[in-house]
């Protein structure tokens, strides 16, 4: 049987910019409100009110396993997030350097590198996102939504031309 | 600070404070306090706002700041992990509140740093310029941007990447989700997240509870031309304050006019009052670029609003003419003239330069006659709502410690009419449900006193208290979340008696600088001229001279002041301030 594999989709449009995502990440993982220790972080352009949260995308081919020099990035056979295996990891960044997407972080207090992993299947920054624009929803229905928004404004510009 | 100080003397001390939950993942936790002797007023000063510079200051490593002396030339202060350094602002000289923004996080190369910043009307010393943080949040009130430009003090940048602690961290974010949960069961909360404070002009308005053309009518003829539905044409979304799960205000775009394109946020309820209401213009683009221009400027768009209201009502009567307006026809609903006056202010030319000395000066300088019309308190001017109808909001206009104000005590709630029962299990004593009367409206008013004094302490969201909705969190869930935050065991009335500590604290402050029980009153309109239009419950209303002294009796009562407000010696030893005012500084 396949499983269905969650992940965590961020739909920008409907971020209202509070980094209540941040501060949970970082109470959740590191028992202190700290932005700068948190997994997930919202990119602002404030000056024309764009909020665009980036965090880890798991990626199927991960550059963050691909540059590592020891396999410290592990996949979660449970969650398909990837976690770093602390044991084995010799805290070079190389997976920093690597991630196109600012995907992983440096905790300068604990002195390690660190990641989204999901939670372990229940997120908690998706737990907090009351305007929803983060979800943990499977992966094959997860742009179904946005489909819908994008064919919403599409017939709307058919409309139009035809008119 | 020695009684009777020049508030923009070097001896005046800027106080900028986070709230002890300051940084909690619920409830708007990101509220910013900012304290100085007023030059509005004269009175106390002080005024909290939103977004993101107060947790940043913790995360930077500190809580409070007390800026006291004047910088020799403009400079700004850098906070950063656990150091704080004074630097130049020459560059910085003369751009406006986004402007200055950018060019500090360029100067750092991080654009994640926050910032207080004064614009243009700080640094001109306009006494009602405010304090701003990110695009519109503001410190709009008594003058606290005057405060900072009389210091030569253009911004204050912070950026942090240290913990802030939890005694139970576990606890406090389930608390906070159960918060957040609260607070999103309100129908405030709901409508608030969708138009902003503008909606609740869409019950003041109707009702008749809304200053038209200064004070001459208390409800607009078009009054359908500036509702929130407008708002759906220009908004592109809504934007939060930190750890806030309501977010009340639009980010929107002006596309078209003489002033697009430019993007903006807001617009509050207040500048609704300010650039149409009061003056008279039935325009939402009108409110869209007034409330633009006072955002760049940094100009308390409240205090603009009113005192253009008041020269317009001046231009009508004759007390002021063309020549002091250099031309500019100050007709009720001449838009441009509008817009014009706030730029004026906020560069002090011409007429602008008197009014941008507040009220009281602006009288002395126009003429006696021109009192009258002067919608004040202390000094400061009111909120453009018209309190004739709703005693318990007059009461809060006249005793609020910073002048005419209604974040200090309004007990908004009173005009939902909730049952008398439910009243009293909250209040603690007999109320009446009718917004029109004056039982027991004293108890509200000093009960919401305390309230706000605790909730801005603990840099929580007024629009998450009992402010719009009583089943929002109250002292009840203050206490567990100072539980699980800091290990302090504060029950209500521990923490009702810390409310009523600061307010005495103020009114002790108010009473050095010279105030007393006749600063705690209305202007005379209020007694004279009956409300002429509205819902047949706010029409033909004013305020009862003899019912207004006798509220105000029961009210010092409340807070164990005697008949003149000068707190009893009993309360001060009670409160521990019987050595005050030793440390009001």
């Amino acid at each position: 049987m396949l499983t269905m594999e969650k992940i965590l989709f961020v739909d920008p449009e409907k971020c209202t910019g509070c980094r209540i995502c941040e501060t949970v990440c970082s109470i959740g993982h590191e028992k202190v409100a700290n932005p700068s220790r948190a997994r997930i972080h919202i990119v602002k352009w404030e000056t024309i009110g764009l909020y665009v949260p980036m965090v880890c995308q798991q990626c199927e081919s991960p550059l963050c396993e691909a540059v590592c020099p020891v396999d410290a990035p592990k996949r979660d056979p449970k969650t398909g997030a990837m976690l770093v295996d602390y044991d084995v990891c010799v805290g070079c960044r190389m997976c920093m350097i690597a991630c196109p997407l600012g995907g992983v972080g440096f905790d300068k207090k604990a002195k390690k590198v660190i990641k989204c992993d999901l939670c372990d299947g229940d997120p908690k920054c998706v737990e907090f996102c009351e305007p929803k624009a983060l979800q943990y929803v499977e992966a094959t229905t997860a742009t179904l939504v946005r489909k819908r928004g994008a064919a919403q404004r599409l017939s709307e510009l058919m409309k139009k031309l035809g008119a | 600070m020695q009684p009777n100080i020049d508030p923009m003397g070097p001896e005046n001390v800027l106080l900028i404070g986070a709230g002890l939950l300051g940084g909690i993942p619920a409830l708007g936790s990101g509220r910013c306090d900012i304290a100085a002797k007023s030059p509005l007023t004269g009175a106390v000063g002080g005024s909290n706002l939103g977004g993101f510079f107060a947790p940043e200051m913790r995360f930077a490593g500190f809580d409070h700041l007390a800026i006291k002396g004047k910088a020799k030339k403009p400079s700004y202060l850098w906070i950063h992990d656990g150091e704080i350094e004074i630097r130049d602002a020459s560059h910085l000289v003369r751009k406006d509140v986004p402007e200055t923004q950018t060019a500090i996080r360029a100067d750092h190369g991080d654009e994640e740093i926050k910032c207080l910043v004064i614009g243009i009307a700080g640094e001109n010393l306009v006494r009602f310029a405010n304090v701003m943080t990110g695009i519109k949040n503001s410190a709009g009130r008594t003058g606290m941007g005057c405060v900072m430009g009389s210091k030569n003090l253009k911004a204050i940048a912070a950026r942090g990447t240290m913990d802030i602690e939890y005694s139970q961290p576990e606890e406090l974010l389930d608390y906070c989700k159960e918060m957040n949960e609260m607070i999103l069961k309100t129908k405030w909360a709901g409508a608030e997240s969708r138009w902003g404070t503008m909606i609740i002009y869409s019950n003041t308005g109707t009702t008749g509870l809304v200053r038209v053309r200064n004070f001459q009518l208390n409800k607009m003829k078009e009054a359908s031309a500036i509702e929130c539905e407008n708002m759906d044409k220009y908004a592109i979304g809504m934007a939060a304050c930190y750890g806030c799960m309501v977010h009340c205000r639009h980010r929107y775009v002006m596309k078209e006019g003489p002033y697009a394109p430019f993007y903006d946020e807001g617009p509050e309820y207040t500048s609704q009052g300010a650039f149409a209401l009061e003056p008279d213009v039935p325009s939402f683009e009108n409110i869209l670029v007034g409330n633009h221009l006072v955002n760049k400027y940094g100009l308390d768009t409240l205090e603009a609003g009113s005192m253009i209201a008041w020269a317009m009502e001046l231009y009508e009567k004759g007390l002021i003419d063309k020549k002091m307006t250099e031309g500019l026809d100050l007709t009720w609903g001449n838009a441009e003239a509008v817009l014009e006056m706030v730029k004026r202010i906020a560069h002090r030319e011409g007429l602008g330069n008197i009014l941008a000395d507040g009220i009281k000066p602006a009288i002395q300088k126009i003429g006696k006659e021109s009192e009258y019309y002067a919608i004040h308190v202390k000094g400061m001017s009111n909120l453009h709502s018209d309190e004739r109808p709703t005693p318990s909001f007059a009461l809060g206009i006249a005793t609020a410690s910073r002048g005419a104000d209604h974040l200090r005590s309004r007990p908004a709630t009173d005009l939902y009419g909730l049952p008398e029962d439910v009243l009293k299990a909250i209040y603690g004593g007999e109320i009446s449900s009718d917004y029109t009367s004056y039982e027991g409206k004293s108890r509200m008013v000093w009960w919401h006193e305390i309230e706000y004094a605790v909730v801005d302490s603990l840099g929580l969201c007024k629009f998450q208290t009992t402010f719009l909705a009583f089943n929002a969190p109250r002292f009840e869930e203050w206490s567990k979340l100072l539980k699980f935050a800091a290990n302090m065991e504060l029950s209500k009335a521990d923490l009702m008696e810390v409310g009523e500590r600061i307010y005495t604290l103020e009114r002790m402050f108010n009473l050095r600088e010279g105030f007393s029980r006749k600063d705690d009153t209305l202007p005379e309109r209020y007694f004279k001229e009956p409300t002429p239009v509205g819902l047949p419950i706010s029409k033909g209303k004013k305020i009862d001279r003899e019912r207004f002294e006798k509220m105000l009796d029961e009210y010092y009562e409340l807070h164990n002041w005697d008949r003149n407000g000068v707190p009893k010696k009993e309360q001060l030893d009670k409160l521990g301030l019987s050595s005050e005012p030793s440390h009001i500084l």
